[in-house]
Formats: C-alpha cells, structure tokens, sequence
C-alpha cells in the first residue's frame, strides 16, 4: 500500500525491469504446476489397476443416471420438499452471512476501520476461512448436537468470512481521501456510511451475496450429504451409499441441476446489469 | 418528480425489501426449525475447539501420518487443477465466439458441457466415482478434476471473450498462422486472469479435498473423520491445525504470485 503509493507520487522512477519479474513468476508457475501435475497424475493411479475397465463401469452408472431417472423408494413430493429444505438453508445462511458479513466487511476495511480493528478482523476471519465449512459444521454438531441449528451455524461462520473479505475489497475501492472529505466536513461515521459508502456500492455488494448464495446451496447439498443435516444432499447420500439405486441418483441430481440453472440464468443477468 | 417524492419513494422501496426479506427469513427458519438462539451460543463451539482440539504429546505422535496424507492432498488439489486447467483452455479456445469459431453449435456445446459439469454437485461426483474406482486416491482427484474442469472451461471461456481481438487480427492479416497467433498473442495478455483462476482453483480444491476424502475414504479427510468419530479429538485437531497451515500459506503464496503478476 505505501510503496504504491510512493511510487505513484514518482512516476519518473520506475521499479527495476518488471516485466522481466512477471515473465520469471509466470514460467516458474507454470513449470512448478506442470511438475505437479505430471507427478500426482503418475502417482495417483494406484499399482495393478484397470483403468479401462473402471472407466467403462463408470460410464455405464452415468448411463443409468441420466438416461432412465426414477424416483426410487421416495416419491417426488418427498424430494421437493427435500430440495426446498436445502434451499431454506442457503438462504437463512446467506442472510445472516450477508449482515454479519457486512458489518465484519466495514470493520476489515483499510480506509474505514482503524488499523488494529483491520488487522484482528481481517485475521480471525483468514482463520475462520481456512477450516472447511464441513467441518465448521461437523463441530457445531457436537458442541450443539446434531440438527438444523448446527447446519445453520456452521454454513453461516464461512458464509460471514467470505462475505467480510469481498465486501472489504469492494469497500476499499473508495479512495480514503472522498471518506476522508466527508468527515473533515463535519460528517458522522454513521452518516457517511449509510449515505455514501453503502448506496455508491449496493449493486456489487448484492451480486457478492448472490454468488455466496450459489455456494451456499452446494454448501447446504454438501452438508445433508457428509454430517446427516437433511435436505436434497441427504437423499442423495442414503440412495447412493444405502440403495445403491442409481436411478435415484440421478433423479436427484437432475433436481439440483433445475434449481442450479435457474440461479445461472439470474446470476448471469445481475452480472450484466451491475457489474459490466 | 420532486426531490422529496424521489427520495421518499427510495426509501419506501427499501422499507418494503428489508420488510420482505425478514419475513421470508424468519419463515424459511420455521420451516427448517432453525432456533434464533443456536445464534448466540457461538462461543460454545469455540470453548469446544479450545478444550478438546488442542494437541497433546499422543496425538502429536501421528504428526508423520497426517502430514504424508497432506502433502498427498496438497499434490492430488494441485494436480487436478493443472490437468484440467489445460484442457479447459483448450475448450475455451476453440469454443470463444471472438476467436473465429464459425460454428455457433460447438461453441453452444461446449458451454452446456462446461456447465453440467460444474454444477453437479462434487459429492454426487465422489459418490458416482467410488463406486467405479473404488476407495482410493484416484477417486478424489477424478471429482475434482471433472469440477474444476466444468469450472475453469467457463471461467476462461469469459476471459477470452472479454479480450479484445484487435491484436489478434492484425497478425493474422499480416500473415501469422492462426495457431502462433493465438500463442503469441493471446496467451501472454490472458496470462493474469489465467494464473489467478487456477490459483482460486487450487485453494478451493484444497478445502473440497478435505470433503471429497471425508464422502470416499481417502486422503487428510478420512483421516480427519476416522479421528473425530472414533472420539480422538487430540488428534481431529491435530489435522485441523495442519490444514489451517496448509490453507493460509496457500493464500499467502498465491497473493505473493498475484502481487508479482501485476
């Protein structure tokens, strides 16, 4: 922050041959990924395995799944209300992940919050980012016992940490100097905030919390599935691991696969009318 | 419209959304039986983490094991984004409209396929995949794969077409080959966008391997499952710190690549 600030203040000096420190960051990313990459590709494919026969077997399932879907030994009222359930969780989840996350964003932004604030906000949200949501959730399940409650809480600890760092970024996007102005001219925080920070950003702040609502319908598909929590990802875990039935299986993905698509199409509109 | 009736109509708009959006909350909480309270017992889960994830001199013993399985999912994220990173741009060159793809139906296709792929979810991917490939490690790099795939196709598909091709034009009418002028031209200005995806796809692809592994039996997410549901909770944490390692110097590192970038 300060050294570009610097060097905008002396265009005349210019940093020592960057392009030359692009081009050597840019090849040893690419040699250090393709390294990678040949080296798990090898090692991955475990010793005396039939790949070809796994694959046919594979594509045979897939055959099954989205060639003959059927209901199973559940009903389609069943698994819409499943869905809905699943779709009640995103949303509780991203409510409650957009205010707390709105609130953590202000406190996280550089040219709002005070510097400490910043730094311990910005800390413990990096913290609560690194643990995966499934096991925010598997926690919460034990220390407040198996149930929506700790699907809700869970989901919404990474919803808060995801929202709190991109609003911060979008936040910061304001010069200090306009907030700066507005405060040396006599106005409050909370006036400034609410007048000129939130309405000038409102648009990219609601596209941030719809794309988290996407994730947070996986999250919530993925959390029925691995912690037991209900919804469309439960259904989906019993059919495959308990039924084996295939045809279930697909059914249920062609169900996600409906509410996805849907959420696309309106995604993809937002983009359009707010952020280009 | 009069200044006041403007700002007054504002505000009545905003009044009736935040009115609408509390009541659709308060009811999708009914529905799911989501109690308010579970809100301010947050800290119980905390306390939890600080009395029963911290480990001890026994748990620390499997420090080797739990550190061999994440470096091994550190590899299997890695390369899943690798492979599929080079194969989406493949798909993303020949399918973007502004790179002289005449035929709107390749194109079409290759978004569908991008999409599907992406948007199933990655446990139906694991729990399709075991049943083929069974409880190995091959298993949790294929669901990767197969999102990242679906995933990154889009994604670059959207820089490329974002790019203009004034360039790109220019050398082919002065005589370059199609092919050298999408490397030479194309390739380096997408560099940065290209790079960061596959840096955004990496660390998620390490936090997806944690449940990938968690659903088929493999890698630091069995190991994480195996702990916490046979109660060894020294040891859960044990793997929850590692991740947290794991995890934050993967996004220090990509936010250093990305500084060098610009």
């Amino acid at each position: 922050m300060i050294d570009s600030v610097t060097l905008s203040q002396e265009p005349t000096q210019k940093a020592p041959h960057p392009v030359d420190r692009r081009a050597r960051t840019l090849q040893a990313f690419v040699i250090g990924l393709a390294v990678i990459s040949i080296y798990g590709l090898i090692s991955v494919i475990p010793a005396h395995f039939d790949l070809w026969a796994a694959t046919k077997v594979f594509i045979a399932n897939l055959q099954l799944m989205f060639f003959s879907p059927n209901v199973g030994n559940d009903s389609h009222g069943l698994l819409f209300q499943a869905l809905l359930a699943s779709i009640e969780l995103a949303f509780v989840t991203t409510v409650l992940g957009a205010g707390l996350g709105l609130v953590c964003g202000l406190a996280a932004a550089q040219n709002i919050a005070p510097s400490w604030l910043c730094l311990t906000t910005k800390s413990v949200m990096a913290f609560v980012r690194a643990i995966p949501t499934i096991l925010w959730v598997l926690i919460y399940s034990v220390a407040l016992g198996l149930g929506p409650n700790a699907a809700v809480v869970g989901l919404t600890f990474h919803s808060v940490a995801y929202l709190a760092k991109v609003f911060a970024n979008t936040i910061e996007e304001i010069p200090a100097q306009t907030i700066e102005a507005l405060r040396a001219g006599g106005c409050g925080l909370l006036p400034v905030l609410c007048q000129a920070v939130l309405p000038s950003l409102a648009s990219r702040l609601l596209s941030w919390t719809f794309i988290r609502f996407e994730i947070n319908f996986a999250n919530a598909v993925v959390v029925g599935a691995a912690a037991g929590a209900g919804g469309i990802g439960y259904q989906l875990f019993v059919a495959s691991n308990f039924y084996f039935n295939f045809h279930e299986v697909g059914m249920i993905v062609y169900y996600i696969l409906a509410f996805v698509f849907v959420l696309e199409v309106i995604s993809t509109k937002l983009r359009h009318k707010f952020i280009d | 419209m009069t200044p006041v009736t403007f700002f007054r109509r504002k505000q009545q708009v905003m009044l009736f959304t935040l009115i609408a959006l509390l009541v659709s909350y308060v009811v999708a909480s009914i529905a799911l039986g989501f109690q308010q309270g579970a809100l301010l017992q947050v800290q119980t889960g905390f306390l939890w983490m600080a009395q029963n994830f911290l480990p001890t001199a026994t748990s620390l013993k499997l420090l080797p094991a739990v550190l061999f399985q994440l470096w091994r999912t550190f590899i299997i994220a890695t390369a899943a984004a690798g492979v599929a990173g080079v194969i989406s741009l493949l798909l993303a060159v020949i399918g973007a409209k502004n790179l002289g793809q005449r035929h709107v139906s390749i194109s079409f296709f290759i978004r569908g396929f991008a999409s599907v792929l992406r948007n199933i979810p990655i446990i139906a991917w694991a729990l399709i995949l075991l049943f083929s490939f069974k409880q190995n490690e091959l298993t949790g790099f294929l669901a990767l794969w197969l999102m990242n795939l679906g995933f990154l196709t889009r994604a670059f598909l959207e820089t490329i077409e974002d790019f203009d091709t004034g360039k790109l034009e220019a050398l082919i009418a002065t005589g370059t080959s199609r092919p050298v002028a999408i490397m030479q031209g194309l390739l380096p200005e997408i560099a940065t966008p290209v790079v960061e995806w596959l840096l955004y796809m990496i660390e998620n692809n390490v936090r997806d391997a944690t449940l990938v592994g968690l659903l088929t039996g493999t890698g630091i997410g069995f190991l994480f499952d195996l702990y916490f549901k046979s109660i060894n909770y020294p040891a859960a944490g044990l793997v929850v710190v590692v991740l947290i390692v794991l995890v934050i110097s993967l996004e220090l590192l990509s936010t250093h690549i990305q500084r060098s970038l610009t």
